[in-house]
């Protein structure tokens, strides 16, 4: 990450005229009281939209935003501050602020020494100028074009591409300093369809941490397109879906959200130290099918929830957090893996210099199996075949959990039937989890859409499954 | 950080304004605003975390003709302004013709600005704010031998200003505050853990509800879920409880919203002088109400707020439109830009309880979770939990169920709306009553 770390020092210190000299002095004041650790977190992030709606190009817009945050660890107590103004002053205001936390006690010193040098999991590109400004919008012209020419029933078609240009630079109290540039593309298609008065929507999209181009390759953008249009179709025929509780089947990808709120959230270190999660104390349990090994995955290339380096410094990588069924680790950043005295995992991260980091996840998946997808749906007598979903939320503590399916058909007989309308489904993590009877061979990981919220925090993370079956959830639709 | 004051974001939005015009643009239109506040939570006792929060940012739009360009950033610095405008003007080269692009008419500009009595600055430390956190924690956690655990209480201040101006010689600004406290406690019996929350919020910090108050009514909440169980899959009448019931005005505002309707992403798509409640119902907006949470002299676009009608007698009045959409619809714009503010739907008339009886047999929704609502269609679908009510009785607990309906057949279903508004929020509701739903469980 040679690259990546000499870039962000030249951005975040070396352009708006910060010396180490400046660095130390900051470290030194924040680190004047007795605390257990601190860091200052630099950015730099540049981003560029643009939607293509009715046709024509509606909305561009262009944002930077800059800062640097400063926290102080004194035990489990946390002072932060920050300042979008990077220079001297500032940052010692700031760091005046934040370790008011702590009582007044050590004076350490800590020269800025050691650098963190990590194979990176994505070239420090700038996707804004990865493409010319016709170029993108040509790509999304296309799109709409194509959306448009699959079926005359496409009556409107939205299409954003997002490109992020994101340098951080974390420097703690051990005088560790990292850096990272981070790239993230993302595009999403929208469209309306109409039949004989009936109006449904389709939607499909995708990203990574990559320049423009990615879109581009094997026809992926346009294959956005034919999807969120053939979604839309598939909705048009939808009957009202089953109330009550039904074996289901999840396809293979995205609807990996499962994974992310029945056990993922539950699994983070903040939650379990504190004793509020339904998962917390039950390392070494069975609290899955033993057919489930579930990791998080942070060294994933190019993936939306990969990341280098964690935004406290801590090289990302792939945890086991239950394996056949046994609960084997939770996610850590370095405040709640010192205080439960476990390794840190590298999933510090924060949506932003203005926001603490917490444990979070990166790429959360399922290994896969052995079963052929079709002998699952073939083992179904009656039941729902749901493949596409919108978001999800979780209760940690009762470890009920929500994810709203958007593309589901009914299974009878063994055989995919009539789709049905969006349901919600409902389950408690830990039960829900130990009803997975058949995991099928066809691990697939999301296309790059996913975002994370929590605590009023959103950051970019990656899911993904093989097809499962579930025994047993509730299917909140209507026909009863 | 400096405390800016108002006349700094004045002359930032004009000297935004004038580089606009320098650099070729046929109008333009610019927003300032910094923000700091002090976030502090207890946990256990014990002081957790004490952010001190502070945001400022700048932004523009700009027209060339009908083409749009907008940049926004969180540098104040020397070269923000000239720099924001040329990365604005870059855009709007690529940005289509379109006809319906650009400001909101003059002569619909705020004339007057009158003080709203927003700002009600709480000169408090982190100390003081981490002892009022302490006294709501503590009375959530002395409250009942089953409380376990806890998230903490959060005490959150912030006072912010805004100024923003177009290049019809609009400009208009005003400082606001804003404060909160929170609480989130655990309860076990054994059996289960369960977690539940409760907050105040206000413009004025003495308006705020008592701290002890707070914390004991999260452990009321969080203590009444034990012994939560699923339910039969059934069709019953759903009492949806006032701190839940915005959530279903949210839906109707979604389906008026002027860009779902040019769009036809909305079940309620020509439906103005329609009637889509009982004829009992009635919605309103009141975006200059004194010291409202949601309150604005002035929308985003710089037009004027007024009161007006959503739903009269059951029958929707009006859209929620900004100019655009408008614009696009052959219509006027409503001052939606930047969404609806104070809307209130008038109550039937019957207290809780009343409407405790009135629901006879049923299901109380007391938390909700997940999106599950498709404003395209109506279709409605989301996790829920709460209590199983019999003979007009809270019966028990229930939990893991899911409520499923319509949002057309549900709005026609109203049966009544309480008088136990209680939240002051940006939407003013009593509980509601709906006539039936389908309740998926066991």
């Amino acid at each position: 990450m040679t690259q990546a770390h000499d870039l962000a020092r030249q951005t975040l210190l070396e352009a708006p005229g910060l010396t180490e000299t400046a660095l130390s002095q900051v470290m030194d004041k924040l680190l004047s009281r007795q605390l257990d650790a601190a860091d200052i977190y630099f950015q730099y992030s540049r981003l560029e939209s643009w939607v293509l709606d009715d046709g024509i190009i509606k909305e561009g817009n262009h944002s930077i935003e800059q800062g640097a945050g400063l926290r102080a660890i004194s035990g489990d107590k946390t002072g932060f501050a920050y300042t979008d103004d990077l220079v001297l002053p500032q940052l010692l205001n700031a760091a005046e602020a934040a370790r008011s936390i702590a009582r007044a006690g050590r004076s350490g010193r800590q020269a800025i020494a050691s650098r963190t040098d990590l194979p990176p999991l994505y070239a420090p590109v700038n996707p804004l100028e990865s493409l010319s400004e016709k170029d993108k919008l040509e790509l999304m012209r296309l799109l709409d074009a194509e959306a448009r020419a699959q079926d005359p029933r496409v009556q409107q078609v939205t299409i954003s591409l997002v490109a992020a240009h994101d340098t951080v630079l974390v420097i703690n109290d051990q005088g560790q300093l990292a850096g990272d540039v981070r790239p993230l593309v993302r595009m999403s298609v929208n469209v309306i369809v109409e039949h004989k008065g009936r109006r449904e929507q389709g939607s499909s999209g995708g990203g990574a941490r990559r320049a423009l181009d990615f879109f581009l390759e094997q026809e992926r953008a346009l294959g956005y397109a034919r999807e969120a249009v053939r979604q839309a179709l598939v909705n048009l025929e939808a009957i009202e879906a089953p109330a009550g509780m039904q074996p289901v089947v999840l396809g293979p990808g995205w609807p990996g959200v499962l994974l992310h709120e029945a056990v993922g959230h539950g699994l983070e270190g903040d939650f379990n130290r504190k004793g509020t999660s339904a998962f917390s104390g039950r390392i070494g349990e069975q609290v899955t099918s033993p057919l489930c090994t579930i990791v998080d995955d942070g060294t994933l290339p190019e993936r939306r929830g990969s990341l280098s380096v964690d935004d406290e410094g801590t090289q990302t990588q792939n945890t086991v957090l239950i394996e056949n069924g046994i609960l084997k680790g939770y996610m850590q950043d370095k405040m709640n893996a010192r205080l439960m005295g476990m390794p840190e995992t590298g999933n510090g991260r924060r949506e932003s210099y203005a926001h603490l980091p917490m444990p979070r996840m990166t790429n959360t998946y399922m290994l896969p199996g052995e079963r052929d997808p079709g002998e699952i749906i073939a083992s179904v007598d009656r039941g729902l075949y749901a493949v596409n979903f919108g978001g999800g939320q979780v209760d940690i503590t009762s470890g009920k959990f929500v994810f709203s399916a958007n593309e589901a058909y009914l299974i009878e007989n063994g055989k995919i039937t009539a789709p049905v309308k969006g349901a919600t489904l409902i389950g408690s993590g830990p039960e829900a989890m130990t009803r997975i009877s058949m995991v099928g061979n066809d691990l697939e990981l999301d296309t790059g859409v996913g975002t994370c919220g929590k605590e009023g925090q959103s950051i970019p993370v990656g899911v993904g499954q093989p097809t499962l079956k579930i025994d047993e959830m509730t299917i909140g639709g209507t026909a009863t | 950080m400096n405390a800016r004051d108002i006349g700094e974001l004045k002359q930032l939005v004009s000297d935004l304004l004038t580089e606009a015009k320098k650099q070729g643009a046929s109008s333009a239109e610019a927003g300032v605003h910094a923000q700091q506040g002090l976030d502090v939570t207890v946990r256990l006792g014990d002081t957790e975390t004490i952010e001190h929060t502070n945001d400022q940012g700048l932004g523009v739009t700009l027209y060339f003709g009908n083409r749009k360009g907008s940049a926004n950033t969180t540098d104040l610095g020397a070269d923000a302004v000239r720099e924001t405008v040329a990365a604005a003007c870059r855009i709007a080269k690529y940005t289509s013709e379109d006809p319906a692009a650009g400001l909101a008419d003059a002569n619909l500009m705020a004339r007057d600005i009158p003080d709203l009595d927003l700002n009600h600055p709480w000169d408090i430390d982190a100390l003081q704010a981490a002892g009022i956190a302490r006294e709501c924690e503590d009375a959530a956690r002395g409250q009942d031998p089953r409380i376990n655990n806890s998230e903490g209480a959060s005490l959150h201040t912030q006072k912010s200003l805004f100024v923003y101006g177009n290049s019809h010689g609009f400009v208009g600004g005003y400082p606001s505050t804003r404060h909160s406290l929170s609480c989130a406690v655990l309860a076990g019996d054994g059996e289960q853990m369960q977690r539940d929350y409760w907050f105040t919020s206000d413009r004025l910090a003495e308006r705020l509800q008592d701290p002890q108050a707070v914390g004991i009514e999260a452990a009321r909440r969080t203590i009444a879920r034990l012994g939560s169980r699923k339910i039969k899959t059934t069709e019953c009448p759903v009492l949806f409880k006032a701190d839940l019931a915005p959530g279903l005005l949210r839906s109707l505002i979604g389906a008026i919203r002027g860009e779902a309707l040019y769009r036809k992403a909305s079940f309620l798509l020509d439906h103005l002088g329609e009637q889509v409640f009982p004829d009992w119902v009635s919605i309103d907006e009141n975006p200059r109400k004194r010291r409202g949470i949601a309150s604005a002299p002035f929308d985003n676009e710089g037009v004027a707020t007024s009161p007006r009608k959503l739903v009269d007698r059951g029958v929707l009045q009006s859209y929620v439109l900004d100019s655009y959409s408008a614009r696009k619809l052959g219509m006027q714009t409503t001052a939606n830009a930047g969404g609806v503010r104070n809307a209130r739907i008038g109550t039937s008339g019957e207290s809780f309880d009343a409407l405790l009886k009135k629901l006879d047999t049923g299901l109380l929704v007391t938390e909700m979770m997940g999106q599950g609502s498709n404003l395209v269609t109506g279709d409605y679908s989301r996790g829920a939990a709460g209590f199983w009510v019999e003979k007009g009785e809270i019966a028990y607990p229930v939990e893991e169920i899911t409520v499923a309906g319509n949002l057309k057949d549900m709005f026609q279903g109203l049966l009544a709306v309480g008088t136990d508004s209680q939240i002051p929020g940006s939407i003013e509701t009593g509980s509601w009553l709906i006539d039936h739903m389908t309740i998926a469980g066991d």
